[in-house]
């Protein structure tokens, strides 16, 4: 996904951005199948749209939900008008899966004002994006997932530091963002203080269950479509066939945790499922296009799929890390079923 | 409509499907009184339109009832019935008030192998697709071999007697209908089979000890279950969507991807249930095989997974680069009712 401020502001003029926020911050009332809608067609036509997509998916949302007056007519407007990102400050170097044990700390001083010490990392984007919405200990007594709070952290505040880091592929979108002695204003708080693991993972239902979960690979499925040509064999039939059969299924159970978002429930069951569901369908994918390369007629065609392939195959491992990981994704889809 | 269906045939087959029912199911007996239960609620009819005596359900309305059907292995044809008469329906032909209708394509003079419940059938509707027409036979006197599926259901082979049309009209529904209308209906059985096959197996893993815990605290266990888990949910999905679709006859892309996933759902959910399970699910005793086999059987009726997805391929491969994305969204797209 490309980071493009130009195309997030054009598709913002559009009325594209912050669709489900109300009017008056900014936004257009709308419903969440429409959010869907947009966003399906974004990812599926390959639009460069993840400078806004984490405000716009998840930051805006709990904003919305959780958040002061101020904090919505500060942060709502300019989401919607595309001029706003956001990047999610959760893992930091030991706190990954076991996400209760954040370290990071906001104390409060008798200023009302908040002190923070600490680092996050693997955050995406945050050398690029205007804020970012951590979650870190407020009550320093605490342990576990009580005494956790969110706080919007203003990313060109004195005493934050922002390392990129360089992935597999050389790339760099994701970085370590360091905070000494970070001054936040006393209204930095979203929501209630202590509330932060719950906050954080009903904000996770909305980052699991959307289409980008399952449309990562959607590049490389349409170029294998173009590349076997118009009567494939019937092993490169199968293959496309049942690529197609499962994305059908998973846009079925995506759209219904919408529904469920939209009702105001709490899906977190159900988007484990897309997100688990999705993530190894993505991956699949590339070993579908890894089984079906030397069949390919040698095309133009086939030279862009084996490109497409690389650049996929360079992503795939994270598909299933980042959103939390397969096997978290399980322990809380064994927890619904009533076996932990 | 739908929730009450749900309600009704939920308690129906919880008070008349037991363990004892399928074991006797499979030696042939036939339950008179569950198939009349199910005709006082008015289900085989359900679909018809009500001018021809029927309650215009949808299939929307309808997917609880034949997921209800899958999960609670239901021996009787009760899916087919609907079928069979919708499609009477859609022909205007009145469907007969009572009776198991059973459903194939062919004509009247060859042989029907692997037709469901044929001996049970006292009506079938016929699919002569190089005519394209649809015809209502009276099974009276038909020549039925007794043949049976993996999980003991009955698939037989069988002759009509001459004379044997009531009624016919034309059919201008897609030559494969009834294959569709049988991968419409497994999907859903499958689905619904899948749903029970998570919760037993998530029960037992709560029961049984082993080391001095029960054994779905492993989490080796727990991995499974879950994964056991998103492909009942996943097959519960897709043929959800491929019920909505429905129309007349099944929408074919839809009904296609959930054929094919709900196989696939059915091969990797029956062999986790049984390893969830132990050498107890492996007992004539237990009651697992009576979900496990049937998910077999109906993974390969109308159409395997393979055999889905490679019509499905076809059409992709054909609407290329370009077409793939509408054909996906297509699948899902509200399609006015009839
Ligand atoms: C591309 C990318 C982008 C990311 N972007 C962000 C971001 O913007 N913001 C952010 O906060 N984070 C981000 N992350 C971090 C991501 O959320 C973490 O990688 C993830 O939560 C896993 O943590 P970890 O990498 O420390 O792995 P670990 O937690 O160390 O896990 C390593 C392995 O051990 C397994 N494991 C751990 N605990 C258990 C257990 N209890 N039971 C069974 N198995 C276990 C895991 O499943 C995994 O297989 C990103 C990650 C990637 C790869």
């Amino acid at each position: 996904m490309g980071f493009d401020p130009e195309f997030s502001r054009a598709l913002a003029r559009q009325g594209w951005v912050g669709l489900t926020l109300p009017k008056q911050y900014g936004g257009h009332d709308a419903t969440s199948f429409e959010r869907f809608v947009v966003s399906e067609e974004l990812l599926a036509a390959g639009a460069p749209v993840s400078a806004h997509w984490i405000a716009d998916r998840q930051s805006a949302p709990l904003i919305l939900r959780h958040g002061a007056e101020s904090q919505k007519q500060r942060y709502l407007p300019a989401i919607a008008a595309g001029e706003m990102y956001f990047c999610i400050g959760m893992s930091e170097p030991d706190s990954g899966s076991d996400l209760a044990s954040v370290r990071t700390r906001a104390d409060r001083q008798s200023d009302g004002r908040w002190r923070l010490n600490g680092r996050k990392v693997w955050t995406t984007n945050a050398d690029r994006c205007h804020a970012m919405i951590a979650l870190v200990r407020t009550d320093p007594a605490s342990e576990r997932h009580a005494g956790l709070s969110q706080v919007i952290v203003d990313l060109d505040l004195p005493g934050v530091t922002i390392r990129p880091i360089r992935d597999i592929s050389g790339h760099e979108h994701f970085n370590e963002v360091t905070f000494d002695d970070v001054i936040l204003e006393a209204d930095a708080l979203v929501g209630t203080a202590g509330e932060g693991w719950a906050q954080a993972t009903s904000e996770l239902a909305f980052e699991r269950s959307g289409p980008e979960r399952f449309l990562s690979a959607l590049t490389l499925f349409r170029c294998l479509t173009e590349a076997v040509g118009r009567s494939p064999d019937a092993r490169q039939a199968v293959e496309i066939g049942r690529l197609g059969a499962w994305l059908v299924a998973l846009r079925a159970m995506s759209i219904s945790v919408t529904g469920q978002l939209a009702g105001g429930q709490d899906p977190v069951w159900a988007a484990s499922c897309v997100k688990d569901l999705g993530t190894g369908y993505e991956q699949d994918t590339v070993e579908t296009a890894i089984r079906l390369i030397d069949s390919l007629p040698e095309t133009d065609q086939a030279r862009t799929t084996r490109r497409v392939l690389a650049v996929t195959q360079g992503m795939a491992p994270s598909f299933s890390l980042r959103g939390g990981t397969r096997e978290i994704l399980r322990g809380i889809l064994a927890r619904g079923l009533g076996v932990r | 409509m739908r929730a009450m269906f749900q309600e009704s045939v939920e308690r129906l087959f919880a008070d008349a499907v037991d363990a004892e029912t399928l074991r006797l199911a499979e030696t042939g007996a036939w339950s008179d009184s569950l198939w009349a239960q199910m005709e006082a609620l008015g289900l085989p009819l359900a679909a018809v339109s009500e001018d021809l005596g029927g309650i215009g359900a949808s299939w929307t309305d309808l997917f609880p009832v034949i997921r209800a059907c899958g999960s609670s292995a239901v021996p009787a044809p009760l899916p087919e019935t609907l079928v069979a008469n919708a499609l009477l329906s859609a022909c205007g032909i009145a469907p007969p008030e009572s009776g198991v209708t059973v459903f194939a394509a062919g004509d009247a003079v060859s042989v029907l192998r692997g037709l469901p419940w044929g001996r049970q059938a006292r009506w079938l509707v016929l699919h002569d697709t190089t005519r394209g027409r649809l015809g209502l036979h009276d099974m009276t006197g038909a020549a039925v071999e007794h043949d049976v599926n993996v999980a003991g259901e009955p698939r037989d082979a069988v002759i009509l007697a001459s004379g044997s049309l009531v009624s016919d009209a034309a059919f201008d529904g897609p030559p494969d209908t009834v294959r569709l209308s049988g991968a419409l209906i497994r999907s859903a059985q499958i689905a619904g089979a899948l749903g029970r096959l998570t919760e037993m197996s998530a029960q037992y893993a709560n029961e049984r000890i082993q080391f001095g815990r029960p054994i779905g605290k492993f989490q080796a266990v727990q991995q499974q279950l879950a994964l056991l888990a998103t492909q009942a949910a996943a097959a519960g999905a897709v043929a959800e969507a491929a019920f909505m679709q429905a129309r007349r006859t099944p929408h074919f892309a839809t009904t296609a991807s959930a054929k094919a996933v709900a196989g696939e759902a059915a091969g990797r959910g029956a062999a986790i249930a049984h390893a969830v399970h132990g050498a107890l699910g492996f007992t004539h005793e237990h009651s697992l095989h009576f979900l496990t086999r049937r998910l077999w059987a109906w993974r390969t009726e109308y159409g395997s997974d393979a055999r889905w997805s490679e019509r499905l391929g076809r059409l992709i491969a054909d609407a290329g680069e370009d077409g793939l994305w509408p054909f996906i969204t297509e699948t899902l797209k509200e399609r006015p009712q009839p």
